[in-house]
């Protein structure tokens, strides 16, 4: 297996992009990457592009071919290919490019991730979220994904003692990150008491312990290590990937205050990269609901399981704490187009690897972990960097 | 410079109010949290007996009973609503009739969602400018629907104002007026719907912010103004939140806002909403002040006025009709249930 580095990035910025089409999303996204990386299109083998539900969000499937044609490369016939695992869908992308390329076959492939959520209302968004969970078990008896992780929080409280103000506590470190992102949907910072007292959507989850509905494209450039050098100066390396699956229903779970498909891919990526979770200096976790952050701080193995909330009162994942986590303003701060999610990872970790994250950057930082989720953790990928 | 403007004015608020937090205990919401959130307190409510065309008719009493116009000498009756209560069969016959204005009488029905009343505004000043018509009458006002358990159903309310627009003794002159319009659809109700559909968040920034921002700007362009040359700021307000928001990017303060901020306390009355707030600061202006309004119409638009408030107020009998204040103190409050039957939530028709 051949080693595979980024050696490109560009985002969109996240937010309510009302004044942005689909295919201006992922065309300036990918613009941006392709520019970062000083490619050509000659240069691309092939594209990836990760989204939830393009159809259902606003009515375009197929849009491999669409994100060749908007990036201009139609007439180079480019391969082209959509990948989907709901929320995952960016990282899948990700992981994907990242086969491609360490299996030999190609040597320069650019990954796109995109969801643009508000065109529709915001009740149809969370139906069309549902549709990530099983839907002949869950979604088709009312079950939203609020509903699913007010689940596991309600039993992570009941098993652990975790507190509804520790789950507050994880929106207030994220949004005090966010601030210092301009590409974050909110960049304000908020008060513990605005959390505790926000609309309740499903207990113990209130409506800032939920990440936004969000527009958003994001996008990466993958290349062949050992070509690495030859555009940039500062490749940053995937020394780890790993993924795994899980049941869609929280129900068929083992543990549903643990996501096993998080210890699996976890565990694929650490062996990969030879490294342990005490190696990690940074992460970007999956933080959809305030309580994933906590289950994914233990489930990687950074925190004891049933500590993960004690962590957040011991201010260990803040800026300034021995494992920073989220320093762009994760899910919650920085928006949560979903299919975009996981690529936008890709390029948080990218960027702090270079040394370029400007007001969050982290300091000394060497190796970065990113974490993303599809659904309630029926698909979890996770990539471990470092700058080469 | 001829003065051309307002000559008259008069408001009419439903006595019945219900509580923000009535309604939300419903739903199982918190009130409090929600009256915060949209700046909204209580709402009017109108009686089974009230509608647009009766709001509209005692509205128009009222600004007649503050001058001494003929009837006979108004040649044209614009009413603006959204909720007329007949889809085919004009409002404006009725509150011709009812004041003496008939036959010889220009008269249709407008709608362009809250903002049809300032659309009337200036279809009279239009008139009235090319000596077509010696008094215009434009009126705004509503009562306005919200499906049960909708996030309208805090703000939408009922109430209305009339103003008389000519040349002679013209209280407030209308020294500009321009709109800003696009097609932007973040609120509609297609029809034989019974309740509106609206874009959620959609109707905030694209919508709401960007067609006021327009147009106020546009129109300070036009006449030459800033933000500090005004007394009184008029926005058309769907809650209590969007006007003061809007007022402080413009560059306006709450002491130029106040006056006219009438939503926390009867909610959106839609058409009626900016001209009852027009309406309340004419209650109080005084020679030389300069009123600015921009109304707000989802589909979308924004009608902006430039007004100066003239000598001639003072001889305004604005005592014989009641203040928007007394209207909006004299009020009884209704429960959910009563509510439900005014509203005809029960479907009783």
């Amino acid at each position: 297996m051949r080693d595979v580095a980024v050696i490109g990035v560009g985002l969109t910025k996240f937010g309510e992009l009302w004044d942005k089409s689909f295919r201006q999303l992922i065309a300036e996204a990918g613009s941006k990457a392709i520019l970062d990386a000083k490619i050509e299109g000659k240069d691309i083998d092939a594209l990836y592009v990760g989204s939830m539900s393009s159809g259902r969000f606003v009515d375009q499937e197929h849009i491999g071919a669409l994100v060749a044609e908007v990036s201009g490369f139609s007439h180079l016939h480019i391969p082209a290919t959509r990948v989907e695992g709901a929320c995952a869908s960016g990282s899948l992308a990700i992981r994907e490019g990242y086969l491609s390329i360490a299996s030999g076959i190609n040597d320069v492939v650019v990954v796109g991730g995109i969801e643009k959520m508000n065109d529709v209302g915001g009740s149809e968004a969370t139906d069309i979220l549902a549709a990530a969970s099983d839907q002949e078990w869950e979604a088709f008896f009312g079950a939203t994904f609020p509903g699913i992780y007010a689940m596991i929080a309600t039993r992570h409280m009941h098993e652990y003692g975790t507190t509804k103000e520790q789950l507050a506590q994880v929106a207030v470190k994220n949004h005090a990150n966010g601030v210092n992102n301009p590409y974050a949907q909110y960049q304000s910072p908020i008060s513990l008491e605005s959390v505790m007292r926000a609309t309740m959507v499903a207990y113990p989850l209130g409506l800032m312990d939920c990440s936004p509905v969000s527009d958003g494209a994001a996008s990466v450039v993958l290349c062949a290590a050992e070509k690495a050098k030859k555009y940039t100066d500062k490749p940053i390396k995937i020394i780890g990937s790993g993924q795994a699956s899980d049941t869609l229903a929280l129900h068929g779970r083992r543990d549903i205050c643990t996501l096993d498909a998080t210890i699996h891919a976890a565990k694929m990526a650490y062996k990969q990269a030879n490294l342990t979770p005490k190696d990690i200096d940074f992460a970007e976790v999956h933080d959809c609901f305030t309580i994933a952050e906590i289950c994914a701080i233990e489930d990687l193995g950074f925190i004891e399981k049933g500590k993960g909330g004690t962590a957040i009162d011991n201010k260990i994942t803040t800026m300034d704490g021995s494992l920073p986590v989220n320093t762009s303003g994760g899910l919650k701060a920085k928006g949560h187009p979903v299919g975009a999610t996981g690529v936008a990872q890709i390029v948080e970790l990218t960027m702090q690897l270079r040394n370029e994250a400007g007001k969050r950057q982290v300091k000394d930082a060497k190796i970065g972990l990113a974490h993303n989720v599809g659904g309630s953790g029926a698909t979890c990928v996770v990539h471990i960097m470092e700058a080469m | 410079m001829e003065e051309l403007g307002i000559v008259s004015y008069g408001a009419h608020i439903p006595r019945y109010r219900i509580k923000a937090e009535v309604i939300a205990k419903v739903w199982g919401k918190d009130g409090d949290a929600i009256s915060r959130g949209l700046g909204i307190f209580e709402k009017s409510v109108p009686s089974v007996d009230q509608d647009t065309a009766t709001i509209a008719v005692e509205a128009i009493r009222h600004a007649l009973k503050r001058c001494t116009i003929n009837p006979q000498e108004i040649g044209a009756i614009y009413v603006g609503s959204e909720s007329h209560p007949y889809a085919v069969k004009p409002t404006g016959t009725i509150v011709g009739e009812a004041i003496g204005a008939t036959p010889d009488l220009m008269v249709a029905d407008y709608e362009f969602a809250c903002k049809a009343g300032t659309a009337a505004i200036q279809t009279c000043f239009g008139f009235v400018k090319a000596g077509m018509i010696k008094y215009g009458v434009a009126i705004g006002a509503d009562t306005s629907q919200a499906a049960p358990g909708d996030a309208l159903e805090y703000s939408a309310s009922a109430g209305g104002a009339a103003f008389i627009i000519g040349k002679t003794n013209v209280i407030a002159t209308i020294n500009h007026t321009l709109s800003y319009t696009t097609d932007t659809p973040d609120f509609w109700r297609r029809a034989e719907m019974k309740y509106p559909s609206h874009g959620g968040r959609f109707t905030g920034e694209p919508a709401y912010f960007k067609h006021i921002m327009n147009c106020a700007n546009n129109l300070m362009t036009t006449a030459c103004t800033k933000p500090q040359d005004y007394t009184y700021a008029i926005f058309h307000q769907p809650n209590g939140k969007f006007p003061v928001n809007v007022a402080k990017k413009l560059g306006f303060t709450m002491d130029q806002v106040k006056q006219g901020l009438m939503v926390p306390y009867i909610g959106n009355t839609y058409s009626g909403a900016s001209m009852i707030g027009l309406a309340s600061v004419l209650d109080v202006a005084k020679p030389g002040d300069r009123i600015f309004m921009t109304s707000y119409g989802s589909g979308a638009g924004s009608d902006g006025f430039d007004m100066t408030v003239t000598e001639n107020i003072k001889r305004l009998a604005r005592q014989k009709a009641p203040s928007v204040a007394e209207l909006v103190a004299d009020k009884e409050y209704v429960d959910y249930g009563v509510y439900s039957k005014m509203t005809n939530l029960l479907f009783l028709e």
